[in-house]
């Protein structure tokens, strides 16, 4: 008996390991800051509208958001067609961009004298008004869209064959489809996806200011700077803090609330073929719905894409050796993020109904302003460390950390799946611990767990973490030498650097999808 | 057939372990590399320090002479200082702005730079004994001449501008340039000040937290005028053979930006901040400003500019706020400028 708790035990341990860290990495940060504060100010009326404007937009970002990532990943899920792959990757790439890049390709395309507003002009119509309440919306929606799409396309290639085939032979329209295969699917799945989304929406500062057209959009993220950087009000930062958790919180109870709990049965596992689909109607609006989305994200792609790829090939040594490290750093990541998040799952499973918890200390993660972690970071090491050795291993650990959240809800679902279809069974035949989770549970979950692999390291390529008070010396990364050329003038060259950014995060993310394709 | 490939999971969780074992590598040698010589560890923002900024040149200057280690510490230099206190491991720090040094000076690190300070080649006198100033130029909005003929001449043509006129600004809670155009409106306008602001947001496009966001907009073309710095055209004439960008040049009057450094009172380098302050003001220095900052340089005769300079577009009359105007003025200054921009 005591060989077979020791394994289980070991991942057990891992997830309450993982657990820690992240409280530690949100809440532990904040009291910190807290511990240093003076308490001189409390919150102010400019606060109040700005929680009220970063919920508005952070639930109107993220409806929206799904409202058009469900029919683009039902599209998906039911059409074959030549280049699917191909654009299922291609829609990642706007989530792993750095916001400053995002941003100056969507006014490229967007903007008052963008590629679009010159076309409606030839046609006669006004140029688009993009700063205000629409460009935020936009910026987001071109954020989130993909992460949602991807993330719900996963949940409808989970739905068994079977029960398609079994629609199919009960004759079921599409409206019957909808309520008794899909709506379940999408009740479980939709919630988290929900509020992960809303959470990157309610800490977005630097999109919100520049697309929102000034100070009439200011979040609590832009509250935040400004206590820190302006007025160096730490006690006031911290009360921010702690508001953006207390919505993190509430969102999170939301979530569990509003979720169905799986109940798909299971199948064996046959490649999906959707008979039901097949009407000229469907594969119209099907059609239409991928076109509008493709061009609506593609296109500031290829403007990004346009400009980096004249100056990609003489771009400085440094860049290259930065690019380098970067990548040396996205994998560190990404095998931590992994480990945490396989032990995260198994303590989620152990913990059953309350098993929640671990996915809302996901969340806090999202919540938790990067300023007030790296803040509260340097805090904790300035007295023991010097800071700028810590630099480099505390991006890649909070880079971990960040991806967490979305390899959770990617490999959550799988990981319960495949435990409710083969963990009576595995049970059953003895099969426990480590050989468990590499026979039974990593072969069903492979797939997600590419996907999640892919997704952690091409967001830890991008992030320029939360490191800005550490300090580097000559170690930097690629993002932060992209800044660096953008702040001397050097936008060329920066472009170059966005694209060689862009080009190895996709690459990466590419990498680890097809090794958990792979004979799946 | 399934529960027998495991190997790909495995082969992927060797290559990640090799990974993180590298990553742990790399980080262990960057602090086992023991210095003989002594360091002058010095704080400095992230451009200062950056290959494309003026640190490394001094780097090099400084260390031909010195027989030490400099060190660029580059992050949020404020910031971190004042959470440091006296523990902090710097010797000195560059790169701090007069619109912040106030709170600087008041955390008590800063000791006596000891420089003369009486002929320096500043539009502004400078008798300030703890902070040393080391470059300074102008807020001024930026334009291309070749789009735009009739550029205002005055803050006042600006403002009665046509709205179609666009421009981009940065938030004064985000960036020192985005402060500096509130204080330069504050001292152009003064009690009127808000009522400017009213006039000029519909010709804001948007304003962004930073200063690479707004200029990208601009090259990009997507605004007409960018809040930067008189200095800015230099950049482009030289580094890019560009005539086409110009600073519109205003009747009332330029804000007046300066970057200094300061020495740490309790440093366990004393002599080697204390040449490092001596090192700040000299020649070798001050040569490489121009062009590792563009901005002008402290202390350079004109004469020893870079020729291409005397192309720049400059403004006769300088306006400045000094730390204790501009801390009274700031709040309310920038409740105007919230009030004004979220109508």
């Amino acid at each position: 008996m005591a060989a077979r708790a020791q394994p289980l035990g070991a991942s057990i341990w891992i997830g309450g390991a993982s657990c820690a860290l992240l409280l530690f990495l949100t809440l532990g940060t904040l009291g910190a800051i807290a511990s240093r504060a003076d308490w001189e100010t409390g919150l102010g009326a400019n606060d109040w509208t700005a929680l009220r404007f970063t919920v508005f937009q952070a639930v109107l970002s993220a409806t929206l958001s799904i409202g058009l990532a469900i029919p683009t990943a039902r599209a998906l899920a039911r059409r074959q067609f030549w280049g699917r792959n191909a654009l299922i990757m291609i829609l990642g790439a706007p989530f792993i961009l750095p916001v400053i890049v995002a941003i100056l390709g969507i006014v490229s395309v967007y903007g008052g004298r963008g590629a679009l507003s010159t076309l409606l002009g030839q046609m006669g119509l006004p140029p688009i008004d993009l700063y205000g309440l629409t460009g935020i919306l936009l910026a987001h929606v071109f954020f989130n869209l993909p992460l949602a799409t991807r993330l719900i396309l996963q949940g409808w290639l989970a739905i068994p064959s079977e029960q398609f085939r079994l629609a199919d032979s009960l004759s079921f329209r599409p409206a019957d489809i909808q309520r008794h295969i899909e709506w379940p699917m999408l009740r479980n799945i939709v919630p988290p996806v929900f509020v992960v989304i809303f959470l990157i929406c309610l800490t977005s500062f630097t999109v919100v200011l520049a697309l929102g057209g000034g100070p009439k959009s200011t979040t609590i993220e832009l509250a935040i700077y400004q206590a820190f950087k302006f007025d160096f009000d730490l006690g006031k930062a911290a009360l921010l803090g702690v508001l953006q958790f207390g919505i993190c919180g509430l969102a999170g109870v939301a979530m569990i609330w509003l979720r169905l709990p799986q109940g798909q049965g299971s199948g064996l596992d046959r490649a999906l073929i959707r008979q039901d689909a097949d009407t000229g109607f469907l594969r119209l609006l099907d059609g239409v719905i991928l076109s509008l989305v493709a061009t609506f994200l593609l296109a500031p792609l290829i403007s990004i894409f346009g400009r980096g790829i004249f100056f990609i090939t003489d771009l400085p040594e440094l860049i290259w050796m930065s690019a380098l490290r970067s990548l040396v750093m996205a994998l560190s990541s990404t095998a931590l993020c992994i480990t945490m998040a396989l032990g995260l799952s198994h303590l989620s499973l152990r913990l059953g109904r309350i098993g929640g918890i671990v996915e809302v200390s996901g969340f806090l993660v999202l919540s938790a302003s990067p300023l007030v972690m790296g803040t509260g970071l340097f805090i904790f090491f300035f007295p023991f460390v010097r800071p700028s050795d810590m630099a480099l291993p505390i991006t890649v650990i909070v880079n971990a950390a960040m991806a967490l959240p979305f390899v959770l809800a990617t490999i959550l679902p799988a990981i319960v799946q495949a435990y409710e279809q083969f963990g009576r069974l595995a049970d059953s035949l003895g099969i426990t611990g480590s050989a468990r989770l590499i026979r039974v549970t990593l072969p069903r979950v492979r797939k997600t767990l590419g996907f999640g692999a892919g997704l952690s390291a091409a967001l830890a390529m991008g992030d320029l973490g939360v490191v800005t008070l550490f300090g580097t010396g000559d170690a930097t990364t690629l993002p932060l030498e992209m800044y660096r050329l953008m702040g001397a003038y050097r936008l060329d060259q920066a472009s170059g650097a966005a694209l060689l950014l862009l080009a190895i995060s996709l690459t990466l993310f590419w990498i680890f999808d097809m090794i958990g394709r792979r004979n799946a | 057939m399934e529960f027998s490939s495991p190997d790909p999971v495995r082969r992927i969780w060797r290559m990640m372990m090799k990974s993180l074992a590298l990553a742990t590598g790399l980080c262990l040698s960057a602090t086992t590399a023991l210095a003989q010589t002594p360091v002058l560890t010095v704080y400095a923002p992230d451009y200062f320090g950056s290959e494309w900024g003026p640190g490394p040149a001094i780097e090099t200057a400084f260390e031909a002479s010195c027989a030490c280690d400099l060190q660029f510490v580059t992050g949020d230099v404020l910031p971190r200082l004042l959470l440091e206190g006296t523990r902090t491991e710097a010797d000195a720090v560059i790169g701090l702005n007069t619109d912040v040094t106030k709170k600087a000076r008041e955390s008590g690190l800063f000791g006596i730079h000891g420089q003369d300070t009486s002929d320096l080649t500043m539009p502004i006198e400078w008798t300030d004994d703890t902070f040393l100033p080391f470059n300074w130029g102008q807020t001024a909005f930026i334009y291309d001449n070749t789009k735009m003929s009739n550029a205002p001449t005055s803050f006042d043509a600006l403002l009665n501008a046509p709205d179609d006129l666009k421009i981009v600004i940065q938030d004064p809670r985000s960036s020192i340039s985005g402060l500096a155009l509130m204080l330069w409106i504050k001292s152009v306008y003064g009690d009127k000040s808000e009522e400017a602001w009213t006039k000029l947001a519909p010709k804001i496009l948007t304003v962004t937290k930073g200063w690479s966001e707004s200029y990208g907009m601009f090259t990009g073309g997507e605004a007409d005028m960018v809040l930067s710095y008189t200095t800015s055209p230099a950049y482009h004439i030289i580094a890019e053979d560009d005539l086409t960008k110009s600073a519109a040049i205003f009747d009332e009057g330029h804000y007046f930006m300066v970057e200094v450094a300061g020495m740490i009172k309790g440093t366990d380098q004393p002599e080697l901040a204390q040449s490092f302050m001596d090192f700040i003001l000299t020649n070798d220095f001050q040569s490489i400003i121009p062009e590792g900052n563009w901005s002008f340089p402290a202390k350079l005769d004109s004469a020893e500019l870079p020729e291409k300079f005397g192309l720049l577009n400059l403004p006769e009359k300088t306006l400045f706020y000094t730390e204790e105007e501009a801390a009274a003025l700031r709040d309310a200054a920038l409740d105007e400028w919230q009030r004004a921009l979220s109508r």
